[in-house]
């Protein structure tokens, strides 16, 4: 990974700060890698879409998400006003799927930084100090990710019942670990730099020398990652809906409208096809600008 | 080499020894017991009926009573099940997850090293991009989608292929199950070979075999594949996993008897000796693949020393 702080040459203060200077000029040069690569960009754009669609939309829909119209049960779409048809109980497709966007969005949010936080923080801790901290650290992940951690989350929604936080802890619990593993590799080359040498010599905490060295320069992997996980996580959290562990109704997420779809889809295959277009559209998004960010942060990958 | 083995499966114990303990715990600590979703039960009775199981005693002797009857292969009778033991439930179940499941990998496998090879050597061309963009589409597109949608269309539209069903594991109630399964690996697999055969073919010693002048076919399949599909090999315990998730799926959209099907049910039902017994199970399986990773690894890549 290229960081920013590459160039050899330790001339101290003035020479760090333009460093700094230095460094947003790769970034520029990411930016510019990204904006340059077709398919990242329509990811972009798709996935700003959806995400002003899922805060915006729900306010614009003549139907709420959870109200229920005993004549429109099993309305095709454009039938009685629902733009994308009604499901068993009458309620609109497009209401829910707008608010199955929203919080499937939001739970990819938030477990992706719950994983983010507690993976920096283990990685860099195991990394910069190193020794023997690092190897029980390590082999700690070793062993959490040689379990069948799927059956984990399971379990788990199963012992405290579904509700959102559990949900946004269990999954960002499990995809933490990669994160970390990422994040030591990046500390042990960031260690031995200079720059890190020179606040060491100005006499910081190794606290503050994490906080305010290591981690800024790891940004790169860990966007990319972020990126990665996002859907991940939206995957993760479809899945426990699919069997029922999830989000419970009436309350929707993209997982809990594709496991009902598939349910009644002999009959409204639009209640399936719809919700399922809606979490590819959304997956593919944020894989294109994953692998995207890739390329353009770390060019030499490809 | 033996040394190695030796020391990977001393430290599987450990690991499994926590596996146990956080699934012992934390299915108990779940509210609801096994009994009382049946009849309703008078007091007397369910104590009875706890008594029988042990379930009276104080959580942490019941702890090393299970500990113990597991070191011992006894992995207890189940809670719902009245008349049949954990490893029953288990024996008569995992042939159809363990069908699906190397069916699936050994399909994802062969097609996704061939396409992945295809791909990297006309790279940037026409079947490149064809085999990236399945790659994508395969990754993007989870099985709880692919599943009923492939239903749809060839199980009620064109009624060419079962629903679903076991049907004794007849080939047409299998194609569909298979391909779900397969889909997403084959996405994998083909993205990861391609990834490596195109660093392959710009290393050294393919250069060297091209200036020998060895044939083309000979320089990909006996030189070059071989590092190609190194990390393949490591890919093989998360692809464990992916299979075993996508199980889950698939045993219940196509309704086949297989363990993933259990295994929720278990949880809800606090059936605790079938969940505990699965979730061992599976454990040891992954432990037992990856040890298989890291050989097969070493064997492939001299560059590798197993310490």
């Amino acid at each position: 990974m290229t960081g920013p702080i590459l160039a050899p040459g330790s001339r101290a203060g003035a020479e760090l700060m333009e460093k700094a200077v230095k460094g947003r000029s790769l970034w520029d040069d990411a930016r510019r890698r990204l904006l340059r690569n077709g398919a990242a960009v329509t990811g972009i754009v798709v996935l700003l879409v959806l995400v002003a669609i899922a805060l915006l939309g729900p306010l614009f829909t003549p139907f709420s998400y959870d109200q229920i119209n005993k004549n429109d049960v099993w309305a095709p779409p454009l039938t009685a006003g629902h733009l994308l048809g009604a499901d068993s109980l009458g309620r609109d497709l497009l209401a829910r799927l707008l608010m199955g966007l929203r919080v499937s969005l939001a739970i990819g949010l938030v477990a992706t930084l719950v994983s983010l936080v507690i993976g920096i923080v283990w990685g860099a801790v195991a990394g910069f100090v190193g020794g023997a901290l690092d190897e029980l650290m390590m082999r700690v992940v070793d062993v959490l990710y040689s379990l069948p951690f799927i059956f984990f989350v399971i379990l788990l929604m199963v012992t405290f019942g579904s509700n959102i936080i559990l949900i946004f802890v269990a999954i960002g619990a499990v995809e933490w670990l990669t994160m970390s593993r990422i994040v030591r590799g990046q500390t042990l080359g960031l260690k031995h730099k200079e720059f890190v040498e020179a606040a060491r010599a100005a006499g910081l905490t190794q606290g503050a020398i994490i906080a305010k060295h290591i981690v800024p320069n790891l940004l790169g992997p860990v966007v990319v990652y972020v990126t990665l996980t996002i859907p991940a996580v939206i995957l993760a959290e479809s899945f426990l809906s699919f069997l029922g562990l999830g989000v419970q109704p009436p309350m929707a997420s993209l997982g809990t409208l594709i496991a009902g779809g598939a349910q009644d889809m002999e009959l409204a295959p639009w209640l399936l096809i719809f919700p399922s277009l809606t979490m590819v559209l959304t997956l593919m998004s944020f894989n294109f600008i994953g692998d995207g960010l890739r390329d353009a942060i770390d060019p030499k990958d490809r | 080499m033996l040394r190695f083995i030796g020391r990977r499966l001393l430290v599987a114990i450990p690991t499994l020894f926590l596996v146990v303990t956080v699934a012992f715990f934390m299915m108990r600590a779940a509210p609801g017991r096994p009994f009382d979703k049946d009849r309703k039960l008078s007091p007397e009775i369910e104590a009875n009926v706890m008594a029988k199981y042990g379930m009276d005693k104080p959580l942490s002797e019941q702890y090393f009573n299970y500990i113990k009857d597991v070191a011992r292969g006894d992995f207890g009778p189940s809670l719902k099940y009245k008349d049949k033991s954990v490893l029953q439930i288990l024996q008569e179940n995992y042939k159809v997850s363990l069908i699906l499941g190397l069916s699936a990998i050994s399909i994802a496998g062969v097609l996704g090293v061939t396409l992945g090879v295809l791909a990297a050597l006309r790279q940037n061309g026409m079947i490149d991009y064809g085999v990236m963009a399945i790659a994508i589409v395969g990754v993007c597109i989870p099985t709880f989608v692919t599943a009923p949608l492939l239903v749809l269309l060839f199980g009620s539209k064109l009624q060419i292929l079962p629903s679903g069903g076991w049907n004794g594991g007849a080939l047409a109630n299998l194609i569909l199950p298979i391909t779900v399964l397969a889909l997403p690996q084959i996405a994998i697999i083909s993205r990861l070979t391609r990834a490596g055969m195109i660093e392959v073919l710009h290393s050294n010693y393919v250069r060297t075999a091209r200036a020998k002048g060895l044939p083309e076919h000979r320089i990909v399949m006996k030189h070059a594949l071989r590092a190609a599909i190194l990390p393949l090999v490591s890919y093989l315990g998360p692809a464990c996993a992916g299979l075993l998730t996508g199980s889950l799926v698939v045993e219940k959209i196509f309704n086949l008897p297989g363990l993933g099907k259990f295994f929720v049910i278990s949880a809800l039902q606090r059936d605790y000796t079938v969940v505990m017994g699965m979730v061992i199970f599976y454990a040891a399986l992954i432990l037992v693949l990856n040890l298989i990773a890291d050989l097969l690894y070493a064997m492939l890549d001299p560059r590798v020393r197993l310490s």
